[in-house]
């Protein structure tokens, strides 16, 4: 069984969102996600200062199977990326959760997450 | 429900990922498939294929049968054991399927594709009303590919000495009938990796046995996910992607398997002649792009100068090489670069001969 931690918020699409005690947004995709995915290979990351709307696609992680875009579940600025994830993109596979993070968005509205699914909901998706 | 072959449940017992594969339950990987795809190229690794179809022919006519059903012609096989690789061709001159035929002392064995099994079995069948031959289904052998630099030697420390020593002898592309208790084991020196090591027919209730050993020898088992980038970089053509029904062998990269012995009529080969003197438009080959990403089966292949466009067929990342690789049909004015269309972005990619790595090493 795949790990989904209770304290973060998520996309149907296996995104996950950890509001950060400094009020920014940190972004990654779900152990469920990694595994179905197989080995990352690259990943396609916003670049920093981007501005990003919530649903919209904000990069891509490919595995040796096949391609996968990325969806912000906040609207915001990008500022910061993953660096590690270009030369270790295998990370993604060992700590989803940790990190494997993608990018952090500096909100312009944390309500906005009240859209996204809690970990019981994202369970139950992922059951479907 | 999915078909099994007799090694369901080892694979799920060491861990298999399990997906429907042309209605069969097999493991896609078993942990990681580039971990597995690296065991082949350095040391060996070992995949479950009892889910392919294999028929015997037999018969006083199996010979002429088989010269008019495939291409290749199976006269070049004149010792038991030798094998050869051939398409079977509709008479529009498509592929039905890519095969590797047998000469055996009793007839012929052809191994086909599983995702391909009813057409081809209906096809060989009606073909077959002609001609005095029998045809058979062999669904009680199961199917083991060990593959990789050290495997012939991890199967070998198997074996008693006298199978050792049939083992040794076979050349690249034959195979042969073991001895004693296994002499219903068929030990071929073919595989579909780019790496030497053997395909192995035996019955299904002995195929536990063997992967068990194999495994104790240091074999690790891979899924079919490692095969497909195992055989992409080996630049091999996997059925219904590189060719299909309306796919010629002549652009496919076939030409060398179709036998244009005089006199000998083939199926497919009157429209095989008609395409070449119409001019053949495509080509296969394949495509090296250095830059991050991955070309993936369908992204458009653009090249300055020529109008129509080509297609990619296959693609994925090597895990070799460390960048994406891919075949590709594309119009035969194509020259060595080209560009990819991935996501709406060009991308510029090296058009390359449809090999990237043979025996471990770059090609």
């Amino acid at each position: 069984m795949s790990e989904i931690r209770s304290e973060l918020k998520y996309l149907s699409s296996h995104e996950w969102a950890r509001v950060e005690d400094d009020g920014t947004v940190t972004i990654g995709i779900t152990d469920h996600a990694q595994a179905a995915l197989g080995d990352v290979v690259f990943v396609e990351l916003p670049e920093v200062g981007a501005m990003l709307t919530a649903g919209q696609e904000a990069g891509v992680v490919e595995s040796v199977k096949a391609a996968s875009d990325i969806y912000s579940p906040v609207s915001g600025e990008v500022i910061a990326i993953n660096e590690k994830l270009a030369d270790a993109p295998e990370t993604i596979n060992a700590a989803p959760y940790d990190e494997g993070w993608f990018f952090k968005v500096q909100p312009d509205d944390l309500e906005e997450l009240e859209n996204a699914l809690d970990s019981e909901a994202y369970q139950a998706s992922v059951n479907e | 429900m999915l078909n099994q072959t007799p090694l369901h449940a080892v694979h799920q017992e060491m861990g298999g990922k399990l997906v429907d594969f042309s209605g069969w339950s097999m493991p896609v990987n078993y942990g990681s498939q580039i971990e597995e795809h690296h065991a082949v190229r350095r040391d060996a690794g070992m995949f479950d294929v009892s889910h392919m179809t294999i028929v015997d022919v037999r018969g006083p006519e199996a010979k002429v049968f088989l010269q008019y059903l495939l291409a290749n012609d199976v006269a070049k096989l004149q010792t038991p054991g030798k094998a050869l690789y051939s398409g079977m061709l509709n008479p529009q001159g498509g592929v039905i399927d890519d095969l590797i035929v047998y000469l055996m002392e009793w007839g012929y064995r052809l191994v086909v594709n599983c995702g391909t099994r009813t057409k081809d079995l209906a096809w060989i069948s009606l073909q077959a009303k002609d001609f005095l031959v029998e045809i058979e289904e062999r669904p009680e052998l199961a199917m083991i590919a060990v593959q990789g630099p050290s495997a012939r030697t991890k199967f070998h420390s198997l074996l008693v000495s006298t199978d050792v020593a049939v083992a040794e002898n076979l050349s690249v592309f034959s195979g042969a009938f073991l001895g004693g208790e296994r002499a219903n084991w068929l030990v071929a020196r073919t595989g579909y990796t780019g790496e030497d090591g053997y395909e192995i027919m035996m019955p299904a209730g002995e195929a536990e046995t063997l992967w068990r050993f194999l495994v104790n020898a240091g074999v690790r088992p891979c899924g079919l996910g490692a095969r497909d980038t195992l055989r992409l970089e080996a630049g091999m053509n996997l059925y219904s992607h590189e060719m299909n029904d309306e796919v010629s062998p002549l652009v496919a990269n076939m030409a060398w398997t179709i036998a244009w012995t005089e006199g000998r009529d083939f199926i497919g080969r009157a429209a095989l002649e008609a395409q070449k003197a119409d001019g053949i438009r495509d080509k296969l080959v394949g495509l090296v792009m250095r830059e991050r990403g991955v070309l993936r089966e369908g992204y458009p292949v653009l090249a300055a100068g020529v109008e129509r466009q080509g297609v990619i067929t296959s693609g994925s990342f090597s895990p070799t090489l460390g960048y994406s690789i891919a075949l590709a049909r594309v119009p035969v004015e194509t020259g060595d670069q080209a560009k990819v269309v991935i996501r709406g972005k060009e991308v510029d990619v090296t058009v390359v001969k449809p090999c990237f790595v043979r025996n471990g090493k770059p090609v």
